[in-house]
């Protein structure tokens, strides 16, 4: 068996062990929470929404690029398609609004890191304060109810319950996850990705076209971040004009949890989609144990430095 | 200084400056169809220089290139390519953490019309690449492996055969020696030896004359931006050759009665072949 494969298959399966290693942790330190379908379905609600910009953002991890600038871009683009939404009346129209100002805003972000070789992780803090403040000027600091949303299909596709139970939008995260997957692990595209991020000189002399690769990425990641902030905003009827703020780091940590260096190259979507998982289960599962939400973050720093030791090992052992 | 008729590529009264510096003062350089050139030269020689020209990335200031006879205009990286002038880089252009198949095909993926790559096809020509080229019997190391986890030379050789796989006519080899142990050193020679039997052509481009001299059919000297020597293998030993090269250090000359073959500019007595030494 191939070392990397091998090396690689280790590394999702210490993630996956570490997901079950908390729930059970979790079912012992209290079972009456964690034994019941209820909480399931609760984090089914809530962990897509960074699960599938999670998932977009291993893309630009592992071209070795950051982006910080996704939490705003949801923010704004919630507040395009709320616009858009109570000015036309129409679902359909608001989402293909805000999924193009979204892909456009991600686009703004590879044009400038490739064309002025800019690095992503300064560039985007700047788009990341711009667009967050862009949000605020315009709409005053004032949410808007989208309760309206409820009379269109489409909102039930996206948000509905399943049966009266099953979310919807779980759904729509295990579909994209699967549809990045197959794009990075079978599509020429995806190779590319890969190159690119292990070594951009030598991707370029054999023709790879890195920087085009780079603003593809970074635009895929503005279109799922609008997306994402559509699914928020229906999900409580509601949008906030600090819509997207909290996502950033816990986003970031879902990415490295699962196993994708943030030097690139490599990186699963598998790994993420465990990785947000845990990030997701943890603030709810240490309030329902009984300790005190200031426990939160020292778990969950625990936790990602833990993981991402762990990884680093695995993955010296081979290289 | 000759240039070939029955060359595979010629390039005729190049000249190159970056600034104030001429770089190329003149050159004219040819490989013939089936032919292995040593290009020796110290840092500065423009070896470098020369070879980006000839591989697109730069444009000379003066002179012509012809391929095959033709001459070739809007010569560029890609023109290059697909010309079939495949360069092994210095730091060999593989992607470290990934495997051999991949690395093979990098850039070039066999794929289904949507653009999904063919993965067993490529395992599978990787294989036969592999055995074909490199003579791929070693257990350690399969189609899976990753290329971080391989020697210099067995890299090299992956390069190489990528080279030879994708019908490369030309092999341009960027110091592919440099580094290894002699063990390294020996498996990149033999690798070098296939491009030959596979009836194709190298330039071998290095400091040390002995790694070159075994492979090489026609050994060309370059010094501060010109040719100062060219010799064919068959009519000159290793020790005459190494000789001269220690005459063209210290004098800049090939014979002791000669003029200056780099006449023109400063002479710095005394300086630099040392490193094309061993």
């Amino acid at each position: 068996m191939a070392r990397l494969k091998a090396a690689e298959y280790r590394s999702q399966l210490s993630v996956v062990f570490i997901l079950l290693a908390i729930i059970v942790l979790f079912i012992v330190g209290s079972p009456k929470a964690f034994l019941s379908g209820d909480i399931y379905a609760a984090f089914m609600s809530t962990i897509p929404f960074s699960m599938i910009m999670a998932l977009s953002l291993t893309l630009v991890v592992i071209t070795g690029e950051m982006d910080l600038s996704f939490p705003s871009i949801m923010g704004f683009c919630g507040y395009i398609f709320t616009v858009v939404f109570h000015a036309s009346g129409s679902f359909p129209l608001a989402l293909l609004t805000c999924i193009v100002v979204g892909l456009g805003a991600g686009f703004l972000n590879g044009l400038l890191i490739v064309k002025l070789r800019l690095p992503s992780l300064v560039l985007t803090i700047g788009t990341q304060f711009f667009w967050a403040g862009l949000t605020q000027v315009l709409c005053g600091g004032l949410g808007k109810t989208l309760v309206p949303t409820k009379q269109s299909i489409l909102y039930y596709l996206f948000v509905g319950r399943i049966g009266g139970k099953l979310p919807a939008q779980i759904l729509w995260a295990v579909l994209i996850g699967f549809i990045i997957w197959l794009v990075l692990n079978r599509h020429r595209f995806g190779a590319h990705i890969y190159f690119t991020g292990d070594n951009p000189a030598s991707a370029r002399v054999m023709g790879v076209n890195v920087d085009k690769v780079k603003m593809v990425v970074f635009t895929q990641m503005g279109g799922f971040a609008a997306f994402a902030g559509v699914l928020a905003s229906i999900e409580v009827l509601y949008f906030w004009p600090t819509l997207g703020q909290g996502y950033l780091l816990k986003t970031i940590a879902a990415v490295f949890l699962g196993g994708t260096p943030v030097e690139g190259g490599v990186g699963t979507v598998f790994g993420t989609f465990i990785g947000a998982i845990i990030i997701g289960i943890l603030e709810a599962g240490i309030i329902a144990m009984g300790m005190s939400g200031f426990w939160t973050q020292l778990v969950y720093g625990l936790i990602i430095v833990v993981s991402i030791a762990m990884h680093s090992l695995l993955r010296r052992k081979i290289i | 200084m000759t240039v070939h008729d029955d060359a595979l590529v010629k390039m005729v009264n190049i000249w190159k400056s970056f600034g104030h510096v001429e770089v190329l003062r003149g050159v004219n350089f040819a490989v013939k169809y089936n032919e292995i050139v040593g290009l020796l030269g110290d840092n500065g020689a423009g070896k470098s220089t020369l070879i980006k020209i000839l591989t697109g990335v730069h444009h000379p200031d003066k002179g012509e290139i012809y391929w095959k006879g033709q001459k070739l205009v809007g010569y560029s990286v890609a023109k290059a390519r697909d010309l079939g002038i495949e360069t092994v880089f210095q730091e060999r252009a593989l992607s470290e953490q990934h495997t051999i198949w991949r690395n093979v095909f990098m850039g070039r993926e066999i794929t289904t019309p949507w653009g999904f790559i063919d993965i067993k096809k490529e395992r599978e020509e990787t294989e036969r690449i592999m055995r074909q080229y490199m003579g791929f019997t070693s257990a350690a190391l399969s189609v899976d492996s990753v290329v971080g986890t391989m020697s210099g030379g067995e890299k090299q050789g992956v390069a190489i055969a990528r080279a030879l796989h994708f019908q490369a006519d030309l092999i341009i080899l960027d110091e592919p020696t440099t580094g290894l142990s002699l063990s390294e050193t020996q498996k990149v020679l033999s690798f070098v030896e296939e491009i030959k039997k596979n009836g194709k052509s190298a330039i071998f481009i290095t400091h040390n004359i002995y790694h070159v001299y075994p492979v090489a059919d026609r050994i060309v000297v370059l010094d501060r931006g010109r040719v100062v020597g060219e010799f064919e293998k068959a009519t000159i030993s290793l020790e005459k050759l190494v000789e001269k090269l220690y005459l063209v250090a210290r004098t800049g000359k090939l014979e002791n009665n000669q003029e200056s073959a780099v006449s023109g500019i400063e002479e710095k007595p005394g300086q630099d072949f040392q490193s094309l030494m061993p």
